[in-house]
């Protein structure tokens, strides 16, 4: 069960890094802007996850606030480049 | 240094099944978000990453730390709640931007082609929203 628990784990892992490699890759070849923040909103998500993942990982409960940090700082940051996007500023 | 040494076999497999479907559904997401060709399809493809995989995972996360600590530990339902109370606002944010550019896009090519046509038959307000 340990082994199995280990493989997944690893799986899950080595699929989130793949993932924010894929991100990556429409960052930089993203044809317009709101492809590439959809990209870096992706890229916080794929981050969040493999925190959720490297926290089973290592057994430890520290990774959930990492977690939970990176998910609102990412929400705030895709908010803030959608409104410039739309408006040219941020606060009105 | 694993923490996964005493977990029993009925803990084990559906943490490891949680776990492997939620990481083939964040490979699917990216994939769908690096392939598709226009963005209104390619806005489509994070969000199964942002509910299903994120799901599965938070979900793993749950079971793991309940069954590893003995004690009903619920702390994830803070993240999933969070996320599934941000990731339509996300969407719809950025799909507004990208509306409002293309029609700004196009008003602005509009201006410069077909100026002596008339750009209020056809101006952005009365074809974005069509009130009658």
């Amino acid at each position: 069960m340990t082994l199995l628990l280990d493989l997944s784990i690893g799986y899950l892992i080595v699929c989130t890094v793949l993932a924010m490699a894929f991100c990556t890759v429409r960052l930089l070849i993203g044809p317009r802007s709101q492809d590439r923040i959809l990209a870096l909103d992706t890229l916080w998500m794929c981050a969040m996850l493999l925190a959720l993942g490297l926290g089973i990982r290592y057994g430890t409960q520290i990774h959930f606030e990492i977690a939970m940090l990176i998910a609102l700082v990412g929400f705030v940051s895709t908010i803030a480049l959608a409104k410039f996007l739309m408006r040219g500023e941020i606060i009105e | 240094m694993s923490g996964a040494e005493d977990l029993p076999a009925w803990a084990a497999l559906p943490i490891a099944f949680l776990l492997v479907l939620g990481g083939s559904i964040i490979l699917i997401g990216a994939l769908g978000l690096m392939r598709l060709p226009n963005f209104y399809q390619r806005i489509h493809g994070p969000a199964i990453t942002v509910t299903l995989g994120a799901g599965c995972v938070l979900l793993a996360s749950m079971l793991y730390f309940s069954v590893q600590q003995s004690r009903p530990v619920a702390h994830e339902i803070i993240i999933s709640v969070f996320i599934l109370a941000t990731a339509p606002v996300v969407a719809m944010m950025i799909m507004r931007a990208a509306v409002y550019r293309e029609l700004r896009a196009r008003r602005r090519k509009e201006a410069q082609g077909v100026a002596p046509s008339g750009p209020d038959k056809d101006s952005p307000q009365a074809r974005g929203r069509p009130r009658a």
